[in-house]
């Protein structure tokens, strides 16, 4: 029992990360095919802001709202002088987010330094057994839960979903319909770049905010959005729930370094055994 | 659009005579060069030939294959890594260097045929290329502990390892290479790998490979099977990248993390679109005046700038210059000779 219930918060757990650094990447690589290489450095200023918006005096759960608005605002600027010039030339964008990425490393290096900063969670902890758990991050787990379900609803059921889907596939015919294709693209940017900002505001209590941030995640996200496949939203909860369980069983045995490994192996087999990632197989869905 | 030099013939054809005689005269220049410079001057140099060998490696794989592979460095920081602990074990260099490469091929042919085999998409096989170097720095550098040790050597995680011996000369062991030494090697095996991928291109191996970066499946339909071909490339350019990975260990008697880091990366990519990919010579261009620009601007005075300004500048440079940036001036030179021409008719 005790050692289930371990097992079970550490999945969970892990779980709930993948989805938080991955998610904002499926809405901007999966759904638009945009390879965003500064998407780490987009969860790394989200903490960022998270960290100024609490020492301004806001409750932290204000302060991760402010991180996700800001960042999804930031996004836009970045769509709007970058991105939107380079719609279709897939590499020539991974090489200008990439110099983004470094921009933004360098920038925060100047202004903050190379330490770390953080930011206090007065949650306390709950016991299961005699092992003692961070209860926040059970809260962590809730908001990786309710923006996978709610990212899910919002493409899902309303209009604005339903027209971002239809210029995804196709956006001649989306502009033809008389929907200003351009604008639905520079918002479903920053609707991603938000969602970043959001898992690094909910994950500096944990990790902290350092220049550094976003390169330790953006390898994990991309490998569980490419293992996802074509249903970005779908096939990023399953790779999460994959990877998730893996990472939380072989973090516990052994360290994080060999759980990252021992992820990227079995991302690596799977993309040879489904080339076209977990979802690939499927036809429709999200 | 291929800006051509007559008489030197476009990559693919057989190069002439007068492309041998250049050659002939760059090697005697390189040859001769080191007497002329300081010590100092030797060792600046030295580094542009073995990080244009690295540049080498992926502008061949990406102009020519098709393959963008931005996890190079995870060959180039494999090279030098497996040069350092086998060299350090053995106290032998030679065995150790050709082990080495070996090594980082060996890895390449695994994680190639894994990747192309599957026929994942191009732009997957980018991502994940980048994903293992970074994932290799992470592994990399959590070896900080005791009992993370190779036969005799300590991995020493961030530190990295020190005291890596430079190359013996292999029919006389007593004697190492010196500055000099290191100098002559590089910008010999520097011009033999550009000639071995020049005259690659030239035979059928070559000739399919350019085929399939042009149209895959007609080269599919002509019997070929385009994943063998893109493998063996991405095996070759694997170990370029780990013989200078190698040079690099040699050069620095020091291998670090930052070998597979994301700088080092993007600075390859840098050296490439500075250079255009459309050609061998270009990335080796390219990598020389990066280099040079940024040893004399002084990274002590650039310091923690610079990879702010490395990235204003590959942004700037993908937005404005699509095949590279010598290419880019080199259009703009042509178009504006074709301007003045055409005004003068």
């Amino acid at each position: 029992m005790q050692l289930l219930a371990n097992y079970v918060y550490l999945i969970g757990y892990s779980f709930a990360i993948f989805v938080l650094i991955s998610l904002g990447l499926a809405v901007i690589f999966g759904m638009m095919r945009v390879i965003n290489l500064a998407q780490g450095e987009f969860i790394m200023l989200g903490a960022y802001v998270c960290v100024e918006a609490t020492k301004a005096g806001m409750p932290l759960w204000l302060a991760i709202i402010v991180a996700g608005l800001a960042v999804g605002a930031f996004g836009i600027v970045v769509e709007r002088l970058i991105i939107r010039f380079l719609y279709g030339r897939i590499l020539d964008t991974l090489l200008a987010t990439w110099g983004l990425s470094l921009f933004l490393v360098g920038g925060v290096t100047i202004l903050y330094g190379p330490q770390s900063e953080s930011v206090g969670a007065t949650l306390g902890n709950f016991q299961i057994g005699d092992i003692s758990y961070s209860r926040y991050s059970l809260v962590v787990i809730i908001v990786a839960v309710v923006l996978l379900v709610g990212t899910y609803a919002f493409w899902r059921f309303t209009r604005f979903g339903l027209i971002v889907r239809g210029t995804m596939q196709n956006a001649g015919m989306a502009a033809a319909m008389g929907i200003n294709t351009g604008l639905v693209y520079m918002l479903t940017f920053g609707f991603g770049a938000a969602l970043a900002g959001l898992a690094g505001g909910v994950l500096v209590p944990i990790v902290g905010a350092s220049p550094q941030l976003g390169v330790s995640y953006i390898a994990k996200a991309f490998i569980t959005v490419i293992a996802g496949g074509p249903l970005p939203l779908l096939g990023t909860s399953a790779a999460s729930a994959l990877f998730g369980t893996i990472d939380g069983i072989v973090s516990y045995k052994s360290s994080t370094v060999v759980s990252e490994v021992a992820v990227l192996l079995i991302a690596i087999v799977l993309l040879r055994l489904l080339p076209l990632g977990i979802t690939g197989r499927l036809r429709r869905g999200l | 659009m291929r800006i051509g030099i007559p008489g030197l013939g476009a990559a693919g054809e057989r190069p002439g005579l007068l492309w041998w005689l250049l050659v002939a005269l760059a090697l005697i220049a390189l040859m001769i060069l080191p007497s002329r410079l300081n010590i100092a001057q030797q060792f600046n140099i030295s580094i542009i030939f073995i990080l244009a060998l690295l540049a080498l490696s992926m502008s061949f794989l990406w102009g020519y294959a098709g393959i963008l592979s931005f996890g190079q460095t995870a060959f180039f920081g494999l090279g030098g890594y497996g040069f350092a602990v086998l060299a350090l074990n053995l106290g032998e260099t030679t065995f150790s260097l050709f082990a080495a490469i070996l090594l980082a091929m060996l890895f390449a042919a695994i994680f190639g045929y894994f990747m192309i085999y599957g026929r994942i998409s191009d732009i997957y096989l980018s991502v994940m290329t980048l994903v293992i170097t970074l994932i290799f720095e992470k592994a990399i550098k959590s070896t900080s502990g005791e009992q993370y040790v190779i036969g005799k050597v300590r991995l020493n995680g961030q530190n990295g390892i020190p005291t890596v011996p430079s190359i013996k000369i292999p029919w006389h062991t007593a004697k190492e290479l010196g500055i000099d030494g290191v100098f002559y090697l590089s910008a010999a095996l520097l011009v033999l790998v550009y000639v071995g991928l020049r005259l690659l291109l030239t035979t059928p191996f070559g000739r399919v490979l350019v085929g399939i970066r042009e149209n895959t499946r007609r080269i599919e339909l002509l019997g070929y099977d385009s994943r063998r071909y893109k493998l063996a490339a991405f095996i070759i350019s694997g170990g370029i990248a780990a013989l200078s990975g190698v040079l690099f260990a040699v050069w620095n008697n020091f291998v670090a993390p930052e070998m597979f880091g994301l700088k080092r990366a993007a600075e390859v990519i840098v050296w490439v679109i500075v250079g255009g990919k459309s050609t061998l010579v270009g990335p080796i261009v390219g990598t020389a005046i990066v280099q040079m620009l940024k040893t004399n601007l002084g990274s002590q005075a650039v310091g923690e700038w610079l990879p702010l300004i490395l990235g204003v500048v590959l942004m700037l440079v993908v937005l404005a210059f699509r095949d590279g940036l010598l290419p880019g001036i080199g259009g703009g030179i042509a178009w504006l000779c074709r301007r003045v021409r055409g005004g003068a008719t």
